[in-house]
């Protein structure tokens, strides 16, 4: 909301790929998943891209990459300007300082057998020198900033319902200052009401503290409110990239325009949609199509489209992988 | 747009009246269901919406005899098709459910038996409710399989559940539940573990199984959207009770209770570019701190003196809100 500020470069993605070997047996040769396939962005200061997909397009393995808790295969990914792929040692956990996660599930993330003090002070005693009362007094500020007494630190997870766990995971996440916040379905498991308490408050810190997001969501509702940018995955591969309100307010790719009508509208009357649905199902990852991934269920594909796999490019302003896209946009 | 439901008074397919459900526990009762009163008419699709706890599946798991120990169920009134649920033993239960009452669930992987065929349990319905061989009832299978929209089906008939993907599993699920031609069926968030262009797909199966079998359907769910997607009365539940029950466009359009408000406003697609979202203070009520009055006055912003009392429930049709003083004006005090 602020053009005039040079916004900083938080992360730069560059191609990042990911391919798993998938063994099947003694005798045969592992299969190769490739779940992600060339995905590029960066993130600024402030700023919170949003990665969009149906469950198995990659979009958690894309997370895991850029909260370096996996290595991709392929691409470079550099944070504040400095490569951090293949650093070891006291470069990597320099690098992971910069980077924390927040998890779908709060009752599965936070241990049940640790006070949230302790919880809380973990990051602190792994990566600072900070004595005790320092620590202490650094939990008791963060939980107020996440909204909670500073007595929780004395409680353990399950006396906090789902709501105030994932205010607890976010104040985990804030410990060590991060400059980016991957947020992996964080208000999934949440019901509407405590959904928007985590998104106000996740916007709230983004404000306060500058915080780059990478928020990793299959809710377009939640998508269109949080999110500056939006990549929308499927299959492993970018289908759209770009500004949010162009992305949702005129989108280019057929999967795009899919994912936006197949999402239920509040108060439409139960009249039968005028927008085609998309036929069948994701195809699998192990034997995925040879030329466009969205082919098979695209209503647009050509023979082109299941021979040619179509590179990521521009067109009006933003980016798309459809060899269509263009004649698609021009006739109304 | 979906025809009003007839006002027949035997066209009444299903008559609930002050269902209780508590769970005894260590802290006190829970009451997942506390004075739960609907009427369904034959052939309407009725949603029920509320956040996880509010008691809507609960209040279905014992309109179709589910429930098991320690839940304790009190009504003053269960009728299904003329048949008093009450009072019906259980082979008379059993006779109804699965048959003219059957129920799909959320998560269609964990609902099939991971150990048999599609086709055995499929035909495991048919045989059961509607007395065919083997051989019918694998024909008749391959052909419901079809009806929901499975491609291949005869190939299919064999397949474990390990080899469908989610989307499949549900449609099988309503392939058996439609199998023997329900009067209701129950969808118990049938969409909530899917993606949501699968979503789309099955939401628009429901509806047009729904229309060409004519059958009245509950569809639950967490989700404003899918609810307002599918159905034509739409009932709020909070704390176990319904607290608004209104023609579903009607509903959201103007709520006449304070949480569909506060709830409606809560949501990210309604927020209209607002930079923050509307939330609601505090949280559900639980066993110890269940108020004595309406159960939602702590967390509304409407609330006055007069909320420490129990909320009155007003009635119109089939229409009801439960609130002393609602956002729009209703019939007279039921």
């Amino acid at each position: 909301m602020n053009p005039v500020q040079p916004a900083q470069v938080v992360v730069q993605a560059t191609s990042l790929g990911q391919t798993f070997r998938i063994g099947r047996g003694l005798l045969r040769a592992p299969a190769l998943l490739r779940a992600v396939h060339d995905v590029s962005f960066s993130i600024s200061a402030g700023k919170t891209l949003a990665v969009v997909g149906e469950s198995g397009c990659g979009k958690s393995t894309l997370a895991r990459m850029v909260a370096l808790a996996q290595e991709p295969t392929t691409g470079a990914l550099a944070l504040h300007g400095v490569q951090v792929l293949g650093a070891r040692g006291t470069a990597l956990s320099v690098a992971r300082r910069a980077v924390q996660m927040v998890f779908q599930n709060p009752y599965g993330s936070l241990n049940p057998r640790q006070r949230i003090g302790h919880i809380l002070e973990a990051p602190l005693q792994i990566n600072t020198r900070l004595a005790a009362p320092e620590r202490r007094a650094l939990v008791a500020q963060m939980l107020e900033r996440v909204g909670l007494r500073a007595e929780t630190a004395e409680r353990y997870p399950h006396m906090f319902s789902g709501g105030q766990r994932q205010r607890i995971a976010i104040a985990r996440a804030l410990m060590l200052s991060p400059a980016l916040v991957v947020a992996d379905e964080p208000v999934s498991a949440l019901d509407v009401s405590i959904q928007a308490q985590i998104l106000n408050l996740l916007q709230d810190l983004q404000e306060a503290l500058g915080l780059a997001y990478l928020f990793i969501s299959h809710d377009l509702g939640v998508v269109r409110h949080i999110a500056d940018e939006v990549l929308v995955m499927y299959l492993g591969n970018t289908m759209e990239q770009g500004d949010k309100n162009l992305v949702f307010e005129a989108p280019l790719h057929p999967y795009t325009q899919a994912l936006l009508a197949s999402t239920p509208a509040l108060g439409r009357p139960a009249a039968p949609r005028p927008t085609r649905l998309l036929q069948g199902e994701i195809p699998s990852p192990l034997a995925p199509p040879a030329g466009c991934v969205f082919a098979s269920r695209c209503p647009h594909a050509t023979s082109r489209c299941h021979q040619e796999r179509p590179a990521l490019a521009p067109l009006h302003g933003r980016l798309i992988a459809c060899h269509e896209a263009a004649r698609l946009a021009a006739s109304p | 747009m979906p025809a009003a439901a007839p006002m027949h008074p035997f066209a009444r397919l299903l008559e609930l009246a002050d269902l209780q459900v508590d769970f005894p526990s260590d802290q006190g009762v829970l009451h997942a269901v506390d004075g739960l009163s609907l009427q369904l008419h034959a052939g309407e699709v009725l949603g029920i919406v509320g956040e996880s706890g509010s008691g809507k599946s609960v209040a279905m798991m014992a309109l179709m005899g589910l429930l098991s120990f320690p839940a304790q169920m009190r009504a003053t009134r269960m009728q299904f098709a003329g048949q008093d649920l009450l009072h019906a033993s259980a082979a008379q239960r059993r006779a109804i459910t699965g048959k003219d009452m059957a129920m799909i669930f959320q998560d269609p992987m964990s609902s099939l038996n991971p150990s048999f065929t599609v086709a055995y349990q499929l035909s495991e319905t048919l045989r059961l409710h509607l007395g065919m061989d083997a051989r019918a009832a694998r024909n008749h299978a391959a052909t419901l399989l079809a009806q929901v929209g499975i491609a291949d089906a005869a190939s299919r008939l064999d397949a474990y559940p390990h080899q469908l993907s989610g989307g499949m599993c549900q449609r099988v699920m309503i392939a058996m539940a439609i199998a023997c031609q329900p009067q209701l069926l129950i969808a118990d968030e049938p969409t909530t573990a899917l993606d949501v262009t699968v979503q789309a797909q099955i939401l628009e199966l429901l509806a047009q199984l729904q229309r060409t079998h004519g059958m009245a359907m509950v569809l639950i769910s967490h989700d404003m959207g899918v609810v307002s997607q599918v159905a034509q009365r739409v009932a709020v539940m909070y704390a176990g009770q319904v607290v608004e029950v209104q023609e579903a466009g009607a509903l959201f359009d103007a709520p006449r209770h304070p949480y569909t408000q506060a709830l409606l406003q809560a949501m990210p697609q309604r927020s209209q570019g607002a930079k923050r979202l509307a939330t609601i203070p505090g949280m559900v009520p639980g066993v110890a701190d269940r108020p004595s009055g309406c159960l939602f006055a702590p967390r509304c912003a409407h609330a006055q003196t007069a909320c420490n009392t129990p909320a009155p429930i007003h009635r119109d049709g089939g229409s009801q809100v439960r609130c002393h003083f609602p956002l729009h004006p209703l019939g007279a005090i039921a």
